[in-house]
């Protein structure tokens, strides 16, 4: 016969904290396990353009411009919030961080001890700071904690690949990208529940986006997708009975695309747009796919991959043709970023009964507003497409979610 | 706050569960032995149990005495809350259910009555659920109640084949493919939907806190079958165009069900099918006072409709013939079963004593009392820090209940809903409902306060929220390391997540831990 725990005294009121938190045996077993280990990369340059009106601090000549108008780093002092949140948990770990004010400044003022990873080459300054840094801490850490924007995400995504799990505090100009949490505070809880091993902290793969900042500055917005990293969310789990257990998100998403799929006619074109969501299509069809490229699918086949514009209006002539796209980045955009091969003309052409979409109802939810939004650059296409959107989430289930322009 | 805690501690048992428990041979009942001339007559009494219906072994069950018995269920129901406290768990209308009805219900009329007795021994019984259809049609201006679904998923089920057979005998069944529904509507809508075969199309909240009206235009088409719908919804806020949208509906060919799970505030009020509703369906085990008994019943899902829809309805329907009360199963269009028989009786002859003793006045009292209640912890609720309305700039009014958020004690202190839910409970409430999935809301929390409390009760809850958000702030592990209080420390949820971890069945619990000796 098993025995059981002794499950303390019931001598308790607050003064019994101590003593119950003690009896919990989840505690007894996180007690056991070895800490995970946190990397943290502070890119102190994040956000100070946005400060002083400049998009952005990308480039030695911009910092120097943020600089001159009085910009004051900003991102140290996100990484501080984010950590005090989780050095007021109750998670075990231990942390590596950047030199100085890439990590090692704000990881001490939150009363860590950290283990520092040099600095590169002296003299080199930003981008080369944090890929340096993400690659030495890349293969001893469990999870890679990051203060900056965009292009902060690009650079680390560039050295880490999926190799070790990303997330974002958020503290540059642009955050397109879905790797951020929504505060520092959100990330640090977050980071918190991932080194823990909670399996409410989920890992998913998130899109790194990028804006071309001198276009930006030239009131041009152009956003490249540039990759997917491995990024935790946190997943409500049903604490109570009347709540039932749910279908996974990603069975639902799925079974979505595998519907899109077998609904595709013969004679159509498919024009499919980048993403995980769309290479789960392309899966379905058993068909090769480009993770960040547009492809073209005819009669189930691949008929081009990695197409730009003009391929893909040539592809089209004198064929009926659909645009299949998901939800790119963590603002919500159908078109206009990150997926600009799928322009405006091919959009005009294939007309708004001709778009289909498919995204998981908790991206949709999470999104501001719950709102879609679009960016083709001609005004009369993004007219065309605003209004309400149906939006395939599971099998048979549509969302329709309204689309501004 | 003036409000006093009152000091609670659960009584701790450390009980194991019954298969761990006994001695081997101890029995709760001895039987005497067969006299030896009953056993000449009637042989080895193992015998009367075919070969092949035997089992080889002993079946492996708790060895235990009759107060062991008692004792050990004793002890285990001391160990929860037992829904006895304040409980304001929304979307769910706690009430209390009188002692009287019960005692109405043991009584063997209704214990000992069987749903294959013939109609003629059953007319009290056929009357009074015919009584309380009449009561229902007053209340929603419908023209038949049926009482077979099991519950409110039933009844949306109830619905989705009613709506089946309905376009099918119009032959539009393969063009009607699809029921809309919104995003705030019991999560039940939309899986019935799916379940009796159709596609479901959901509509988002816009910025009055319900889907606008375009929404719903961009939805319907030929292909409608029907819209599905709670109003109030899940949040309790109540859609003010709810006519206009079953016009829409209508003009596109759909049937229109009004999910009135959330009645509560609209008792006596407002009638769905002067709004031009086709059926609805009405929770006995919510709004009428009736247990709620757990998820998956015994309840009953009363579900109404209109004359047209009436001839769908499963069958039997209990009717009155001027003379006698009788089942109709004669009924060809019927859509069939959607549970055996004809209904939870003992539920609805509750429902029915409840509404009795409650008059028509007094149900529409209790509506006023309800959202007057609702509007009162609003003002205490959003005092506390830390605490937000849902949807807080939108002005359509909230009726009997509110979702909240605790998404800035969350921001602030790492606190969130869980932890709080688990804090109340060191203070002998019944931890609060949060929301049903999705999670539009962050940090969600709803609680609805009914009728049936008295303002003493809603001031301790409030007093409860409002020393849980003072925690919060000034010393946070203690409502993140909560229950304290409980018999239990914090369940590990996530162990429902792991197929290795939980288990259905003793055996198969025994087999995932390896206990030793565990078989196959």
């Amino acid at each position: 016969m098993p025995t059981h725990p002794i499950q303390g005294t019931t001598d308790v009121g607050v003064a019994g904290v101590e003593q119950n938190v003690e009896r919990s045996l989840a505690a007894e077993v996180d007690g056991y396990r070895k800490g995970a280990t946190l990397g943290l990369i502070v890119n102190p340059y994040a956000g100070m353009g946005g400060s002083v009106g400049l998009k952005g601090t990308d480039g030695p000549h911009i910092l120097a411009e943020a600089k001159r108008r009085g910009a004051r780093p900003l991102s140290g002092v996100r990484a501080v919030r984010a950590l005090t949140r989780l050095t007021a948990s109750r998670t075990r770990f231990s942390i590596v961080t950047g030199a100085g004010d890439l990590g090692e400044e704000s990881a001490l003022a939150a009363g860590l001890d950290p283990v520092v990873v040099p600095r590169a080459e002296q003299g080199a300054r930003g981008e080369a700071d944090t890929r340096a840094a993400a690659k030495a801490m890349v293969s001893s850490v469990d999870l890679l904690l990051f203060a900056g924007g965009d292009g902060t995400a690009r650079d680390i995504l560039s050295v880490v690949g999926d190799r070790v799990p990303v997330l974002g505090i958020p503290a540059g100009v642009k955050m397109h990208s879905a790797v951020f949490g929504t505060t520092p505070e959100s990330a640090g809880d977050l980071a918190a529940l991932f080194l823990d091993g909670s399996t409410a902290a989920q890992l998913r793969d998130a899109e790194v986006m990028d804006l071309d900042e001198a276009a930006v500055r030239a009131d041009r917005l152009s956003a490249r997708l540039y990759g997917f990293a491995r990024s935790p969310y946190e997943r409500h789990l049903a604490q109570n009975a009347k709540a039932g257990a749910r279908v996974s998100a990603d069975a639902e998403l799925e079974a979505a695309c595998r519907g899109v799929a077998a609904r595709m006619r013969e004679g159509v074109l498919y024009i499919v747009g980048p993403g995980t969501t769309m290479r789960n299509v392309m899966d379905a069809l058993g068909a090769p796919s480009t993770l960040l490229g547009v492809d073209a699918v005819l009669d189930g086949a691949l008929v081009g991959a990695d197409l730009d514009e003009r391929t893909l209006l040539r592809l089209m002539q004198g064929r009926e043709t659909r645009i299949v796209v998901g939800v790119l980045g963590g603002q919500g955009y159908l078109f206009g970023r990150g997926n600009q091969q799928i322009s405006a003309e091919v959009i005009k052409r294939v007309g708004r009964e001709g778009i289909v979409t498919i995204a998981p109802v908790d991206k949709l939810i999470a999104l501001e507003d719950a709102r879609l939004r679009v960016d083709t650059g001609d005004a009369e296409v993004d007219a065309m497409l605003s209004g309400y959107l149906r939006v395939h989430t599971g099998s048979d289930h549509d969302v329709l979610v309204r689309v501004l322009s | 706050m003036s409000t006093e805690l009152r000091g609670y501690h659960a009584p701790v048992w450390n009980e194991p569960v019954i298969l761990e428990m006994g001695y081997p041979g101890r029995r709760g009942l001895a039987v005497p032995e067969a006299e030896a001339e009953v056993r000449a007559e009637v042989g080895d009494v193992a015998d009367l149990i075919p070969a092949a219906l035997r089992r080889q072994d002993r079946p492996a069950l708790p060895e235990v005495s009759e107060p062991e018995v008692l004792y050990h269920y004793l002890r285990l129901s001391q160990q929860t809350l037992g829904m006895m406290g304040i409980s304001l768990f929304g979307t769910c209308t706690m009430k209390y259910n009188p002692q009287v009805n019960e005692a109405i219900a043991w009584r063997p009329e209704v214990t000992e009555a069987h749903p294959h007795q013939d109609d003629d021994t059953l007319q009290g019984t056929l009357e009074l659920v015919h009584r309380f259809d009449t009561i229902l049609r007053e209340l929603s201006g419908m023209d038949q109640f049926v009482f077979q679904a099991g519950g409110g998923a039933d009844a949306a089920y109830t619905s989705c084949a009613v709506t089946r057979a309905y376009h099918a005998s119009r032959g539009e069944l393969e063009q009607r493919d699809e029921i809309i529904t919104t995003i705030q509507t019991h999560p039940s809508n939309a899986a019935t939907a799916a379940a009796a075969g159709f596609k479901v199309i959901t509509l988002m909240l816009d910025e009055d806190g319900y889907p606008s009206l375009d929404a719903l235009k961009a939805a319907v088409s030929d292909r409608t079958a029907a819209l599905m719908v709670n109003n109030p919804d899940d949040m309790g806020v109540y859609n003010p165009e709810m006519r206009e949208w079953v016009r829409v509906v209508h003009d596109a060919g759909g049937l229109c069900f009004y999910d009135s799970a959330n009645f509560n505030g609209m008792m006596g009020k407002i009638r769905a099918r002067e709004i031009g509703f086709d059926a609805c369906m009405f929770m006995l085990h919510k709004t009428f006072g009736a247990p709620k008994s757990g998820v998956g019943g015994p309840a009953v899902g009363a579900y109404g409709c209109s004359a047209e829809l009436a001839p769908f309805v499963p069958t039997p329907v209990v009717a009155h013939d001027g003379e006698r009360y009788y089942l109709d199963h004669d009924r060809p269009k019927s859509c069939g079963k959607i549970r055996e028989f004809w209904g939870n009786v003992p539920v609805v002859l509750k429902a029915y004593a409840w509404i009795r003793a409650m008059g028509a006045e007094g149900v529409a009292e209790a509506s006023d009392i309800s959202v007057l209640a609702n509007n009162y912890m609003e003002q205490g609720l959003l005092a506390i820090r830390g605490v937000t309305r849902s949807h807080a700039d939108a002005t359509s009014p909230r009726l009997e209940m509110t979702r909240y958020s605790l998404a800035r004690m969350k921001e602030e202190t790492g606190v969130g809903v869980h932890d709080v839910q688990n804090r109340m409970t060191d203070f002998g409430v019944d931890a609060m409902w949060t929301s049903h999935e999705p999670w539009l809301v962050p940090e969600p929390f709803t609680p609805e306060a009914g009728e049936m409390y008295g303002k003493e009760a809603l001031d301790t809850w409030i007093a409860v929220l409002a020393r849980i958000s003072e925690e919060a702030y000034s010393d946070p592990e203690i409502v993140k390391t909560a229950p304290h209080n409980q018999a239990v420390h914090r369940v590990d949820h996530e162990a429902m997540e792991d197929p290795e971890r939980w288990a259905m069945t003793w055996r198969a619990h025994r087999r995932k831990r390896r206990t030793d000796g565990a078989e196959g």
